[in-house]
């Protein structure tokens, strides 16, 4: 009932391939943007937008970008973390060598730069598939953690391998405090997810999904793998540099190469395949499990006035975490999108179902 | 297929009530001066960080029991597990914030790091004791960070002081085997200055994170017979290194850890192998009969208040480091309600009350750690206070001093800290202040 498209009659081509077809998808996404940007900013508490938002949102676009690469154009990958690290540290060096260099200038420079990276490690996977393009990209991580650990040039020559992020500062106007943070990393998120969406509903997207289907088939008709491969590794490498450069400069401030270490990449893969292959939305959810659920588990026993040790707490943590992972994926092997998409089917049969 | 649905029902039903239990309060206590406490009890760093975080606490629980509190003002304090992570250490850090604290312990250098850019805003003092950047000595660019009872570039400076009494340097190899985080790199530099000073060859050997897998970095020692092995791990970096160094027969008496790869749970495991094992101590070993001891058990333990779960571990070397971590912080509040009066303090004022800290000798004896500090005091210039060390050796059984306290050189290490804070300074666009006028 709640999601009846009844009457709503589609009479022009605009309206049939708008991005939400249905009122009611529209109306809770815009309800949910405007409850983003102009509710959340005035009761949210500082420890939410510092602790729980921030680095939600940001992972989230990390995932989004690790979504297009390998939940659309099914190129397996475990250099994620390396990826952001490329980001991380364009963004570093652009800011500390050109110090006049607008901020969003610099973000978006730093995600070009994890572009061209992303496009160099991407070429393996017109030869190979699967597991072994994993492989290939594991040495990616390892090639990228060595070298912004080793190489001194990248972290201007910091002796303990620790760098530290200017102040954020754009047109003059510095963003300090946890709600400016919160909204600028919250407007990015959403011009990138959207532009995502777009881009997977066109031509691009769709060569990626046809050789994400059968790279045999789309050869055939005429979809170059070249191309498709390449321009999915480049996209995806440029959501995941801005999301390393958004982490280190906007959420811890001071980083060392082991923040986008190989257990980044690997949380990264988790959100995207708990989330939802091949899903925007399962990015988000993805990225809220990973990043929400174990901060609000730690917490919880000390809500519920559960008298408990510090070390059980984080046992119990960790046992809980992984009890729900293995739990939502026998629920849906698909991710959590695919168990909303199922929430809003039977939806539109309450309260009759058939 | 019924059944398949109530699964995916109960999957959506448990994801809406994970949505709800966000929910956040924040209740600061007003009459109680809040001491957050960052530890990790779990993970590959736990048998290192259990200890100093039982210490840490038991200190905090001591003083409200045995005094009422910090001349009257009761300490709260809660606990929150970082597990060594620095994105997790982040999150706690915001978590405590809430209920306005005055001092973070972060007990890992790369949390410190974070920190030390968080810190400033929030108005709240870092206190580091015995690790943290070395260059945040220089308190006119350092304004919140309080690295005191030594940093790692005095402890590099003091081992490379204590080898070169056996004999000169020139020609000889030292390895460096440290855990590859900024905790591992910090005192490079250090090294490699003396290393041109003193003549001898530099060998760097990094051990990835968490440090169970050293099977390459021995055997590279054991090509290279390396004068004297300098080892800077942490939790079972350090256990894992003394045994591999017992498998490629490295003499255990040409070791030498820092302070933080020196206690009782880095030795036990090697049992009677790691006889002869070195490592710097700060200025406290393992003491356990000191009168501190005594009122742990008398008002904690035969209680049955006491954190540990086991009171041998009162007095051990990680105990005794988070028990005086502890003190510092205290102290750091008792100097400041001397200035600012008897209630609870703000971190402006705690900042104040480390900046002026003065621990004389009659205080360490007051306080019952007689012999496990060095008296200290702290200024605008130096936020350090103490740069001594000494070294330490395992029987077998026991650790027992075998040197003398060495102070660090800091005519060659001022220059560094100097140059290295000003270098931060230009990159984060700090003016320094000027420590002269500072009062």
């Amino acid at each position: 009932m709640i999601y009846r498209e009844t009457g709503q009659f589609k009479t022009s081509y605009a309206s049939d391939q708008q991005l939400f077809p249905i009122l009611q998808d529209r109306v809770v996404v815009i309800g949910f943007l405007v409850f983003a940007f102009a509710v959340v900013p005035f009761v949210a508490s500082e420890y939410l937008f510092r602790a729980i938002l921030t680095p939600f949102l940001i992972l989230s676009l990390a995932a989004l970008g690790l979504n297009i690469l390998v939940g659309y154009c099914g190129q397996l990958s475990l250099g994620t973390g390396g990826f952001m690290a490329v980001g991380a540290y364009a963004a570093y060096n652009l800011a500390l060598r050109l110090p006049d260099l607008n901020l969003i200038v610099v973000f978006i420079l730093a995600g070009l730069c994890a572009t061209v990276v992303g496009a160099i490690f991407g070429v393996p996977s017109l030869r190979i598939k699967g597991f072994y393009l994993a492989v290939t990209t594991l040495a990616a991580q390892f090639f990228l953690d060595w070298l912004f650990a080793r190489v001194g040039w990248f972290t201007n020559y910091s002796s303990s391998g620790s760098v530290a992020a200017p102040p954020l500062e754009i047109f003059g106007y510095p963003i300090q405090g946890p709600v400016h943070k919160y909204l600028f990393v919250l407007a990015i998120v959403c011009v990138l997810a959207l532009l995502a969406k777009n881009l997977t509903r066109g031509a691009i997207g769709r060569s990626w999904m046809a050789t994400r289907d059968m790279d045999v088939a789309a050869e055939v008709i005429g979809i170059r793998p070249l191309h498709a491969k390449l321009t999915a590794f480049a996209v995806s490498s440029f959501y995941v540099g801005l999301a390393g450069a958004l982490w280190a400069f906007v959420y811890l401030e001071a980083w060392e190469p082991l923040a986008f270490d190989v257990n980044r990449s690997f949380e990264l893969l988790f959100m995207v395949i708990i989330g939802g292959l091949g899903s925007i939305l399962g990015s988000f959810l993805g990225a809220a499990f990973i990043v929400i659920l174990p901060i609000a588990l730690n917490q919880l026993p000390t809500k519920l006035g559960i008298p408990l040790s510090t070390a059980s707490i984080s046992e119990i943590e960790l046992m809980v975490f992984g009890a729900l992972i293995v739990f939502f994926l026998i629920a849906e092997p698909r991710g959590l999108a695919r168990l909303w998409a199922i929430g809003k089917e039977k939806l539109r049969l309450w309260p009759f179902p058939h | 297929m019924k059944h398949a649905w109530r699964i995916k029902a109960a999957a959506v039903a448990l994801a809406a009530v994970g949505g709800l239990a966000m929910a956040a309060d924040a209740l600061a206590q007003a009459k109680e001066i809040f001491v957050p406490v960052l530890v990790y009890r779990t993970g590959p760093y736990a048998p290192n960080g259990v200890p100093w975080a039982d210490g840490f606490v038991d200190y905090l629980k001591l003083v409200n029991e045995r005094d009422g509190g910090i001349n009257g003002v009761k300490i709260a304090y809660e606990e929150c597990e970082t597990g060594y992570a620095t994105d997790r250490g982040v999150e706690c850090y915001e978590r405590l914030k809430s209920k306005k604290p005055v001092a973070f312990s972060p007990l890992s250098t790369g949390i410190t790091y974070a920190l030390t850019e968080k810190a400033p805003g929030d108005h709240i003092v870092l206190i580091t004791a015995g690790y943290g950047r070395a260059d945040s000595v220089d308190g006119s660019v350092f304004r919140w960070n309080f690295p005191m009872m030594g940093t790692y570039w005095d402890g590099a400076d003091i081992l490379v002081q204590h080898v070169k009494k056996k004999g000169n340097l020139k020609g000889k190899k030292i390895a460096l085997v440290y855990h590859d985080s900024p905790y591992g790199k910090e005192p490079i530099p250090v090294l490699e200055a003396l290393s041109k000073k003193e003549g001898f060859k530099l060998m760097l050997l990094p051990v990835t994170h968490p440090g169970v897998e050293q099977k390459a970095t021995w055997l590279q020692i054991r090509q290279q017979r390396p004068d004297y092995v300098f080892l800077w791990g942490w939790g079972v970096m350090n256990s894992t290194a003394i045994k591999e160094a017992i498998a490629v027969a490295y003499p255990r008496l040409q070791m030498y850890g820092v302070w933080w790869s020196g206690a009782e749970p880095d030795v036990v495991p090697a049992e009677q192998a790691a006889k002869g094992y070195n490592a710097l101590a700060l200025a406290h070993s393992a003491e356990n009969d000191r009168p501190i001891h005594a009122e742990m058990m008398k008002f904690l333990y035969d209680k049955g208040k006491g954190t540990a779960s086991d009171k041998k571990e009162v007095g051990q070397v990680l105990y005794n480091r988070g028990m005086l971590s502890a003190i510092l912080t205290v102290e750091s509040i008792r100097t400041a309600m001397k200035k600012y009066g008897n209630k609870v303090m703000t971190g402006d004022q705690v900042r104040w009350g480390a900046e002026h800290l003065n621990i004389d000798a009659n205080r360490i004896k007051q306080l019952g750690v007689a012999g496990m500090m060095v008296p200290f005091h702290t200024s605008c210039s130096d936020h350090g206070g103490a740069h001594s060390a000494r070294i330490h050796t395992w029987d077998g059984e026991h650790w027992s001093y075998t040197s003398d306290m060495y102070t660090a050189d800091y005519k060659l290490l001022r220059p560094m800290v100097e140059a290295s804070a000003l270098k931060y300074a230009k990159e984060k666009g700090i003016t320094p202040v000027d420590c002269s006028k500072e009062k």
